[in-house]
């Protein structure tokens, strides 16, 4: 089942009931990827060489940003829909109206990638005050923090179809996220890895997403960039047909 | 073309809905006619809920046919089926980070109502459901009667031509009930299609037109309150609470029995049912020496020998 309008009203649902909440959310989302930056970038980077030619920081601040994306919108759609499809019985009400569990569903997943968006927003304003983005590229990384979004929103979408409680989404966030973020890229070039170690790396959702950013930032897009958005498309649309089998199948009897 | 005015609303006929190899609902027929107050009754686990979750779209028929406004209840029309009829669901719904306005407004905006409209729509609703001066609080400072209330606005907010209610006043005290049962009726009076499931069997006397009776997904009885009352229990029921000694006097129970209508043992008491003035004076005559209570009968007798008396969870 495809999306339609009503996506974008299930949207704005969450947009609306975010409004109190949004001076907490730019503390979380500005906070946790600005102490990596100074105790990864600027403190353990002070023993690195120089990657590229640029700082250690300035190779970190790409892959910052883009798990910060990554976080934003894994959050939302496992604890946040997860409360909204169970505790608060949200998705049922809706239901009970012309939306459908697919509209439901990539509402959800597009006020995630929203999230993304504004943490990225965020994130970058910092790193440039900083001087860690070489190229006024860098700014393509608030669209592409989106597309990282939905793409991680449809992912944590299938963990809460699966998820019979709150304590599933501790194996999700260790397995999962916690070995992309230290294994995609972020802080280390994948090509330093075995060569076996490197293809499971690639493929990774977030080694791709990191792929791009650095390449944006660092001014260099090359036309490798679409075999990594065309990777993350795949992984998007996979997520996202599997997300609305699960729900429906939790929602609809 | 079928006429509107004569099309019935909901028309199930030989519904099935299994999980796995359980039925819960196993082959139900009804027939709810435009502007009545229809009421489904059960026991627990009788398949009520899942009848209703059938004819608003949120489960699958297994087996037979289900109608809607005419139309199948089938994927396609689900969209628009969904756009005529409003739930008031069991579990409370309502948005907890909303305000009570703006739970109104954003769930008109998922039918695709305009704000100007959900704005004026949200305005009367406040209105009919007597919470005029809470608009601005979040859900969470509300009483149960309240929200139950709102969660009746919101079931309205597309102005449905059915509106489906499960258990509206489970949990309710007796002021806040009376106050939803005024509310349904208002409804009723608008001539809005209403179906209902609920426990009380005040409530369904009160409401309902007609009424099924389930248990175990079979409809057991169907009929009017009245009707199913003279026809089941009869006018007037007499409770005798035996003694031990007394529930062992066969002679006396034979007497007892055959003074009424008919008779129902469970454990220690004796339920006499008594048609109109009949046999009334002969049983009375008999129980100068016995603890009962002498009342008329009501829709929860007729529930009680139809369904028996064992607990159902």
């Amino acid at each position: 089942m495809l999306p339609t309008i009503g996506a974008l009203r299930v949207w704005r649902r969450d947009f609306e009931s975010w409004k109190r909440y949004a001076p907490a959310f730019f503390v979380v989302a500005l906070g946790e990827p600005l102490f990596y930056l100074l105790a990864i970038g600027y403190g353990l980077g002070h023993f690195v060489s120089d990657i590229g030619g640029h700082p250690y920081a300035v190779f970190l601040a790409p892959g910052i940003i883009a798990s910060a994306a990554m976080n934003s919108a894994s959050f939302e759609t496992t604890f946040s829909s997860f409360t909204r499809m169970t505790e608060q019985n949200t998705y049922e009400a809706i239901l009970a109206t012309p939306c459908s569990v697919a509209d439901i569903v990539a509402g959800d997943i597009l006020w995630a990638a929203t999230k993304s968006l504004l943490s990225v927003v965020f994130v970058l304003l910092v790193t440039a005050l900083f001087g860690l983005l070489p190229s006024p590229l860098a700014i393509a990384l608030v669209p592409v923090g989106f597309l990282v979004g939905i793409m991680f929103g449809s992912l944590g979408m299938v963990v809460t179809g699966r998820a019979p409680s709150y304590d599933f989404f501790s194996y999700y966030f260790t397995l999962v996220i916690s070995l992309m973020f230290l294994f995609s890229g972020v802080f280390f070039p994948i090509e330093i890895l075995p060569s076996w170690a490197r293809i499971v790396a690639w493929v990774l959702p977030l080694t791709h997403a990191v792929h791009i950013c650095r390449a944006f930032a660092g001014g260099a897009p090359g036309l490798d960039l679409l075999g990594s958005f065309a990777w993350m498309m795949l992984v998007t649309v996979v997520a996202f047909v599997f997300a609305e089998r699960l729900v429906r199948r939790r929602l609809v009897l | 073309m079928s006429n509107a005015a004569t099309t019935p609303v909901i028309e199930a006929t030989g519904l099935w809905k299994y999980f796995g190899t359980r039925a819960a609902v196993a082959g139900i027929t009804l027939t709810v006619a435009p502007g009545e107050c229809f009421g489904l009754l059960g026991p627990n686990g009788a398949g009520k809920t899942t009848t209703i979750k059938m004819i608003t779209c949120l489960a699958t028929p297994s087996d037979g046919e289900l109608r809607v406004f005419g139309l199948p209840v089938v994927a396609s029309n689900h969209r628009a089926l969904k756009a005529r009829i409003g739930i008031v669901q069991q579990e409370e719904s309502l948005d907890p980070d909303l305000s009570v306005e703006q739970n109104l407004t954003v769930y008109a905006s998922y039918f695709g109502i305009s704000p100007r409209e959900a704005a004026r729509a949200a305005e009367a609703l406040i209105a009919f459901a007597q919470i005029g001066e809470r608009r601005r609080d979040r859900i969470r400072s509300l009483s149960g009667g309240m929200k139950r209330r709102l969660m009746l606005a919101r079931a309205l907010i597309n102005q449905p031509e059915l509106i489906v209610l499960d258990e509206p006043t489970t949990g309710l005290d007796p002021q806040a009930r009376r106050l939803v049962w005024e509310r349904i009726r208002s409804l009723k009076r608008r001539g809005i299609t209403i179906l209902l499931t609920t426990h009380y069997m005040e409530e369904a006397a009160q409401l309902c037109d007609r009424l099924v009776i389930m248990d175990g997904g079979r409809i057991i009885a169907e009929g009017r309150p009245s009707d199913l009352i003279e026809v089941h229990v009869g006018a007037e029921v007499i409770e005798v609470y035996l003694s031990e000694a007394q529930g062992a006097d066969k002679a006396l129970l034979d007497r007892l029995t055959n003074s009424a209508w008919q008779a129902e043992r469970v454990g220690q008491v004796l339920y006499l049912y008594i048609r109109d003035g009949h046999t009334e004076a002969a049983a009375l005559a008999l129980l100068a020496d016995l603890e009962f209570t002498h009342r008329r009968a009501t829709l929860e007798d007729v529930f009680l020998r139809l369904t028996g008396h064992a607990l159902r969870d």
